[in-house]
């Protein structure tokens, strides 16, 4: 491991560090006042600024220095985390977190934002109650405050006046004949605390003697006689005239560890050079004899004992046993509960390992084939008809039974809560809500939804911009909130759960709503719908989400930036998923997500339509009929209408959707699909026959060949066939364009 | 024989540093990552020395070194506090707790292993 693969480590570490601040922060925000909260926030700083310190980081350390700083007031109760504090630490948390950046990917940050946080965080760690409105507008520095935090940044000097002294030993040993320099008295005096702390007289006065020429007189004229020892008191004193070109802070510096535990002087020599030699006097401490001695108490026995680690003595058994029972303990977690709870704790709590994302991949992929694999070879059986033998057909279930299990928790492995990307969006409403004016609270639900790492991945950015779109859009000002007679602090409100092998993710603000009116407008004027179009609500709502629509009448720096909910749509399409939103005027907007939990298989329905074999995702699948003739109603010129329970649902045809062929299939000759596409409303889409139910592994097409419209990615089936699998979305979306505009093809919506 | 070094920090940057310094320094190095594991990891790793950060969740340095210095068979080997703290009451708490030495942070590795060998035989 070399100096950039732990900066690697390092800038990992910040990143949990961070995440563990912030939710610390937000915790402390809700009116958590667990004393372990604030610890653990005060350690993500205090470990940021430990590891930048090591890699130099300097911009990084005064920060973290200032920070660390304030909340440790916090701490030591010095500073009541009021929400007016905790504002001005989350937005810290946010500059910290720039910096980290900034020190990884080189670029800079915002320095008058830093600047001012700096002086709010000064000020509260000098007790100065923030007022509301100060932090909204950092007033330009008076005296250079860049360099206050550098003052204090933590070099090595402290307030206690220690100031460590780099000494080498570069000049010992060199074949120097004299040492110019100063002769310096010291009396030496260790307290029986010097030993007990771990401290060793014998070391110190080794080390003395590196610095210069010695020589050394032990007083030991206070060693009582062997019986009446304390094997742990200190006996002797040592005065030493030294003979060195160092200053008396070096001679110092070497009883550094130990001058609170022995009486100790040091000054220049009076008898300028003392050319006596005096010889070191052996100490006069023989453990043998001690081990003889009737009269040595036991514990004085064991304590010795200890000191020459000797691990045979009778005290020592019972610790053998505790060391024994601990290397168990690395076998079994159970005999660890039963053993000491909390060192079971600790088992629970390290029993992670960290594997490159790589190997997991390689896994994943191999057990795809695995599925391929099997399939192929279920086929195979089936075509040379060995199922009639039963131990076969057990042995097939059981193949089949063992690799569903084994991929089930291939995919667990890459499986990893929302909590990060749910705690990235906090920060974004606090920094969009201040730049409109807003006062929006972020209330998150479900983080510990696990889903494939990468959906996680690609799901932050679409979920930013929604988060922007909510705040900037879909929350009302304040004032207009109070005139509405809501709590002028809006509520965004993010939900991840679970539901039947898909993730939803829910973003519902209780803002104003869709203005529909405006939408529908909006759509003419951009000519994506035609002036006399009859819309359900629903059905302009989901308008937002049309290519090149924004109802922002000017496109604001917050949630413009040129892209559009269009944008949004595709990039959770990109992912299999499914968007839509439900809009209650004055009351608020709900998008709701829906994403596969993992991209590398599916269970899908495999269909023929004109010839091809096609994979349709299950989840997508309501039901499926054979339409009778009697229910098909046809409805203008190409469209068609099937009657399902007393309701009409557009037929779709896939074949020609796909331009498969030219001509519309029968409907009565084929199968209907019961889609319900991301925009709510069901579509019959028409396929020719249905060939089975299975799982397949997804192949990307845009990875091997490119993007086809319509065809969401492709797979291997049993038989070695390539086979498309289809997007219903897409699909269902083109149909809608044709239903809305003729023109609208294909293309455009993929 | 290499002298054997225990590392308590809850930091894995600061432990890989650690790692890294002593290794090349010749020294044998065990790591613990906070101070319950760093007493768990005492029994049978017989160290030289310790070395061990302040602030760390379950049981911080203050706890760790005093729980070393409870243990009969373990009291006397030399403690180093490795930290940021630069305040004197927490190096006070420190040495009142039992700790031999400290090296303020960050750290350079010639300072590690001076401060190492200062404490150790």
């Amino acid at each position: 491991m070399d100096m950039n693969e732990i900066k690697e480590i390092f800038f990992q570490e910040c990143e949990e560090q961070l995440a563990e601040l912030e939710s610390g922060l937000l915790k402390l925000n809700d009116g958590d006042r667990d004393p372990e909260t604030v610890n653990a926030v005060f350690r993500a700083v205090h470990s940021i600024k430990g590891g930048a310190g090591a890699f130099g980081l300097d911009d990084l350390v005064s920060f973290a220095h200032v920070f660390e700083t304030t909340l440790d007031c916090v701490r030591s109760n010095k500073l009541e985390p009021t929400q007016d504090v905790l504002k001005v630490m989350l937005k810290s948390a946010d500059v910290l977190a720039d910096l980290v950046a900034a020190s990884r990917d080189g670029g800079s940050v915002d320095e008058t934002r830093t600047r001012g946080l700096v002086k709010e965080l000064e000020a509260l760690a000098h007790g100065d109650v923030p007022s509301p409105a100060s932090h909204e507008a950092p007033k330009p520095a008076a005296k250079a405050p860049a360099a206050a935090p550098k003052a204090e940044s933590p070099k090595p000097t402290d307030d206690s006046g220690f100031q460590p002294i780099p000494f080498t030993f570069d000049d010992f040993g060199s074949d120097e004949p004299a040492i110019e320099g100063s002769t310096y008295d010291i009396m030496f005096k260790p307290r029986r605390e010097l030993y007990s702390k771990g401290n060793e007289a014998a070391l110190l006065l080794r080390d003395l003697s590196r610095i210069g020429e010695m020589s050394i007189n032990c007083d030991a004229t206070a060693l009582p006689a062997l019986d009446k020892m304390d094997p742990e008191g200190s006996y002797f004193g040592w005065t030493i005239s030294i003979k060195t070109a160092k200053s008396e802070d070096d001679l110092r510096a070497v009883f550094e560890f130990a001058e609170w535990d022995c009486d100790l002087e040091v000054k220049p020599s009076e008898a300028e050079s003392s050319d006596e030699e005096l010889p070191m006097i052996p100490v006069p401490f023989d453990l043998s004899a001690l081990d003889d001695a009737p009269a040595v108490d036991d514990k004085a026995e064991e304590t010795l004992a200890a000191a020459v680690a000797a691990a045979e003595t009778a005290s020592n058994v019972a610790k053998a046993a505790g060391a024994a029972a601990r290397a168990e303990k690395k076998e079994t977690a159970a005999a660890a509960a039963a053993q000491n709870n909390a060192a079971a704790a600790a088992a629970a709590a390290g029993q992670t390992i960290r594997v490159d994302l790589d190997r997991v991949d390689r896994l994943i992929n191999l057990v795809g084939e695995l599925v391929i694999n099997q399939a192929m070879l279920s086929q195979s059986v089936v075509e040379n008809d060995a199922t009639g033998t039963s131990a076969v057909n057990i042995g097939l279930e059981e193949l089949q039974q063992l690799t569903r299990e084994i991929q089930d928790s291939v995919m667990a492995i890459r499986a990893q809560p929302v909590k990060p990307v749910f705690q990235r969006m906090s920060r974004i409403v606090r920094e969009v809500a201040d730049m409109v004016g807003k006062s929006i609270r972020l209330v998150t639900e479900g983080e510990n939804t696990e889903v494939d790492k990468t959906v996680i991945d690609k799901i932050a950015e679409p979920l930013t911009h929604m988060i922007r779109n909510a705040v900037d859009h879909g929350i009302e000002t304040p004032e207009k909130r109070e005139a509405a007679g809501k709590d002028p602090e809006g509520t965004i409100k993010l939900t991840a759960k679970h539901r039947s092998g898909r993730i939803l993710i829910e973003l519902a603000d209780d803002g104003g709503g869709i203005n529909r009116e405006r939408v529908k407008q909006k759509a003419i004027d951009n000519d994506l719908i035609a002036p006399d179009a009859n819309l359900s609500d629903e059905e302009i709502d989901n308008l937002i989400f049309a290519p090149g629509f924004s109802t922002a009448d000017t496109i604001s720096d917050i949630s413009g930036r040129g892209v559009g909910m269009d944008v949004v749509k595709r990039s959770i399409q990109a992912l299999g998923g499914r968007i839509s939103i439900s809009s209650r005027p004055g009351l608020g907007s709900t998008f709701t997500m829906s994403l596969p939990l993992t991209l590398a298989v599916l269970d899908g329905m495999v269909v023929t339509v004109a010839g091809q074999t096609l994979v349709v995702p299950l989840t997508a699948i309501v039901e499926t009929l054979q339409p009778e003739a009697s229910a098909i109603h046809s409805f203008g010129a190409t469209q068609r209408l099937i009657s399902i329970r007393n309701s009409f649902c557009p037929l779709v045809d896939v074949g020609r959707i796909l331009n498969f062929r030219s001509t519309q299939a029968n409907p009565v000759e084929g199968v209907a699909l019961l889609v319900e596409s991301e925009g709510g409303g069901q579509r019959a889409l028409m396929v020719d026959a249905i060939q089975g139910q299975r799982q397949v592994v997804i192949k990307s097409l845009e990875a091997n060949y490119t993007h086809v419209p319509g065809i969401a990615a492709a797979t291997i089936l049993g038989d070695g066939r390539v086979a498309l699998i289809l997007d219903v979305d897409a699909v269902v979306a083109a149909s809608r364009g044709q239903s809305l505009k003729a023109e609208m093809s294909l293309a455009a919506t993929g | 024989m290499k002298k054997k070094v225990l590392t308590v920090d809850d930091s894995r940057t600061i432990r890989n540093m650690l790692l890294v310094t002593l290794n090349n320094a010749g020294f044998e190095t065990i790591q613990a990552e906070d101070g319950v594991e760093g007493l768990e990891v005492l029994e049978g790793c017989n160290p030289d020395v310790i070395v061990t950060d302040i602030n760390m969740p379950r049981l911080d340095g203050f706890g760790f070194i005093e729980g070393v210095r409870r243990n009969e068979k373990y009291r006397a080997v030399p403690i180093l506090v490795l930290t940021t703290e630069s305040d004197a009451e927490k190096k006070n708490r420190a040495r009142q707790a039992g700790a031999t030495g400290w090296i303020v942070k960050p750290f350079d590795p010639a300072k590690l292993i001076d401060a190492i060998e200062r404490v150790t035989a």
